[in-house]
């Protein structure tokens, strides 16, 4: 069996390669998922790029990226495959009423009759590909047994069929918001990675390496002024990708020093409550400690 | 133990790397001791991931190993601490004997290690406290690492005064070192520092910024102390009996009436995505609820299209749940923490319920729903109740029969057949009378009547007590301590 990647620093540089900046945790995990051949459950606010983190593996090892997105009320046709009945229905008629019915029954349900959904598409694809659930937390608690069989032992059952191996083990990376508690069984089957908010260096390079024209001046600002933000107590902290449209902004508006003033005036680009906006406005308005004339 | 021998097999070679799975098979051990799930696949997954990944690789190994083992996010912690105690560098520089006699500068214990950070360790010991308050002060200007943790060392040899076989967690050390460190000054010295080197005067905004900045590098250096002292007994105790001593429970087995003021905040913030959690169950409830009953006239009439056979059978509308809460909290000293806490989360959930009104007593009752009304800030408003209302009658002791009184007569008629009345309180009475027939009106008159009960089961009915008389008139009593029992209690609720 070979393997996607040499060494965990090279799981490291060609992430950075592919723009996606990784620490310390990520890229030993990503390594380690290659290894073990394991899936990947990727768990965290909103908007830290977990579902970015797929696109990027998939990227730099050359994979085809299948994505099962989850959503509540997803089942078995919609996520591992189907029948095509009407397409059967065809073929009863097509061969009219001299064949046997055992061998007509044979035929019906062969591959060609068979619909291919993601999960099953990932198990038998040929090339590289990188299977993406996103948002697992979505599915109902029922519904995320579906996955089970699929996570452990690269393969479906399929009644009529048999059982579908996969021909070489695909990279798995699960995604979750953790809205609800996945179930002990998938977790088990899984390694964990939990990607929180980023630390002031990171988002700094995160923000140098995705706005184009940005200054490192301007880049440090906004990251620091993310960090104070999410000190906060807020409905929602911003975002990466909002911090990332926030520095776009002040860069398009040509600011390239942020004040009071101009934080105060795109705000709204980073925080999306009313009330958490206000409160924005007012930290950054008021001077912590001593109340010395406003030069402004 | 086992568990180690048949791990040999598929870790792939056993061969020198037997230390490492005897350590790791400790380091597991003690994860279970200390609470966390570790499942027996998730052991086996831990021994392959360590022969993939180097150990001298710290941070990529660290993670190796929380992904397998850890798979709740509110678990880190908890596997940080045990980490660092097992898999801590250890060697000679860290042992006390030097220490003991350790306030003067001839306290270095043995030699420095290599490398530049260790570096400069040596030469610093013939400082005087205020060079090294002023090395401090420049390092925490630039940000300087090596330099940071270099001084963290430093002042541990200065200031911890360790001594070696003590059976101590380290607080004291810690606290002993900071204490000495004086951060809070160095802030302010930093800012006058940041003001004055300022071309022109600070915005607030500048000015909150470098407070940030400056206060996450104080926060690193005292993480960096913490870890040291930690190296330095681990070295000294060894790792069992050291992580023995470091054993805490986890956030949702932490007991509320016992809470420290850390593990407060760390518990205020696990109640956002509790309330988010439970929101979205509720909705999935709701949407895929029981159907209303059977609607017979109308699946009669539809059975005529079916030749009289009632093929399609018609339910009514379920009619949705809409349930008033009536929250009713003892904040008297002993539950205080405890009702506090539950506030907290009643107003985090009160949107999902059509009406929520909270009460608060000693031996007084008010109503303090108006409160938490229009206000954003739910701490704020929970100070305001803890310090506004007006609930105490004659000596400010417990006592549940003259608060239950109260509001029987003033609210009692709010209480109808959709209310859920929540009572929050230890029952200690201080032997007053329990005016019980209260409860037991109430229960005729509402939905469901709960109480919630922060002390151990086993103390209950024990000196002044009297929760048995009381639950006897409640559908449910729970002994609700720690945010699992709280979850497994508001999942019941919806």
């Amino acid at each position: 069996m070979d393997f996607r990647f040499e060494d965990v620093d090279g799981v490291r540089r060609s992430l950075a390669d592919a723009n996606y900046l990784a620490d310390d945790g990520i890229a030993g995990i990503v390594y380690l998922a290659d290894r073990l051949g394991k899936p990947i459950l990727v768990e965290g606010p909103a908007g830290t790029g977990k579902t970015q983190l797929a696109q990027s593996v998939a990227d730099i090892t050359g994979a085809r990226l299948i994505r099962l997105q989850c959503y509540e009320g997803l089942d078995e046709s919609k996520a591992l495959y189907e029948w095509n009945y009407k397409k059967q229905l065809l073929r009863i008629q097509a061969s009219g009423g001299d064949t046997d019915w055992s061998e007509i029954e044979d035929d019906l349900f062969s591959e060609e009759f068979l619909l291919t959904r993601p999960l099953l598409e990932a198990i038998r694809a040929e090339d590289r590909v990188l299977l993406l659930v996103d948002e697992v937390d979505r599915l109902e608690v029922e519904t995320e047994a579906l996955l089970l069989e699929i996570l452990s032992e690269y393969q479906v059952s399929i009644p009529e069929l048999g059982t579908v191996t996969a021909t070489q083990v695909p990279l798995v990376f699960l995604t979750s918001n953790a809205t609800r508690e996945l179930s002990e069984a998938l977790k088990r089957r899984c390694l964990y990675l939990y990607i929180d908010y980023p630390d002031l260096e990171r988002e700094r390079e995160i923000v140098m390496a995705k706005v184009p024209g940005v200054d490192a001046n301007l880049a440090d600002q906004v990251a620091r002024i993310v960090r104070s933000i999410r000190q906060l107590d807020l409905k929602k902290s911003p975002s990466v990708s909002e911090t990332l449209d926030w520095a776009r902004t002040l860069v398009l508006l040509g600011i390239d020093k942020v004040d009071a003033q101009s934080a105060t005036d795109t705000v709204n680009i980073l925080l999306k409550y009313r009330t958490d906006i206000d409160k924005a406005v007012k930290e950054f308005a008021d001077r912590p400690d001593d109340l010395v004339d406003d030069p402004t | 133990m086992t568990v180690t021998e048949q791990a040999g097999p598929p870790s792939g070679g056993g061969r020198e790397d037997t230390p490492l799975l005897d350590l790791l098979s400790g380091f597991i051990i003690e994860l279970r001791q200390a609470g966390l799930p570790v499942s027996l696949t998730e052991n086996l997954d831990a021994m392959e991931a360590v022969t993939h990944i180097p150990i001298e690789d710290r941070d990529a190994f660290k993670y190796a190993l929380g992904s397998t083992l850890v798979k709740n996010h509110s678990h880190w912690r908890t596997f940080e601490v045990v980490f660092e105690v097992y898999f801590s560098m250890r060697g000679d520089e860290y042992t006390l004997e030097g220490a003991a006699d350790g306030e003067g500068p001839e306290g270095e214990p043995g030699p420095p290690g290599e490398g530049a950070p260790q570096g400069g360790g040596g030469a610093m010991s013939g400082l005087t406290p205020e060079q090294l308050a002023e090395m401090l002060m420049k390092a925490l200007m630039n940000g300087d690492q090596a330099m940071l943790r270099a001084l963290a060392r430093q002042a541990v040899m200065r200031y911890a005064g360790m001594e070696p076989g003590r059976p101590v967690g380290g607080t004291y050390y810690l606290y002993r070192t900071l204490r000495n460190l004086d951060l809070d000054g160095v802030l302010e010295g930093l800012m006058d520092a940041a003001r004055q080197e300022a071309p022109e005067d600070l915005t607030p905004l500048e000015e909150r910024l470098e407070r940030d900045e400056f206060g996450d590098r104080i926060e690193q250096l005292k993480q960096e102390i913490e870890a040291e002292i930690r190296r330095r007994l681990v070295a000294d105790r060894g790792v069992e009996a050291m992580a023995r001593t470091l054993r805490k429970p986890l956030p949702e087995d932490v007991d509320f009436m016992h809470a420290s003021r850390e593990e407060m905040a760390e518990l205020k913030k696990a109640i956002h995505p509790l309330t988010r959690k439970l929101a979205v169950r509720l909705a999935r409830k709701r949407r895929h609820g029981r159907k209303g009953a059977l609607d017979f006239r109308n699946t009669i009439r539809h059975s005529l299209s079916y030749g009289g056979v009632p093929a399609e059978p018609k339910f009514r509308f379920p009619r949705p749940a809409k349930p008033e809460i009536m929250v009713v909290a003892d904040i008297s000293g002993s539950v205080a923490a405890f009702a506090r806490f539950t506030l907290h989360l009643v107003y985090a959930i009160s949107g999902q319920f059509s009406k929520v009104r909270s009460f608060v007593f000693i031996d007084g009752l008010d109503e303090v729903t108006g409160f938490f009304e229009g206000v954003e800030d739910i701490g704020e408003a929970v100070h305001r109740v803890n310090t506004e209302a007006d609930v105490v009658w004659v000596d400010g002791h417990s006592d549940y029969g003259h608060a239950f009184g109260v509001f029987w007569e003033r609210f009692g008629r709010d209480v109808g057949p959709k209310t859920t009345v929540m009572i929050l309180g230890d029952a200690r009475n201080n032997y007053h009378a329990s005016q019980s027939w209260i409860l037991k009106e109430m229960q005729h008159k509402a939905r469901k009547v709960y109480w919630l009960n922060p002390e151990p089961r086993a103390y209950w009915d024990t000196g002044d007590s009297i929760v048995g008389e009381y639950s006897t008139h409640c559908e449910g009593t729970f002994e609700v301590r720690n945010l699992r029992q709280l979850e497994a209690f508001v999942e019941k609720l919806v």
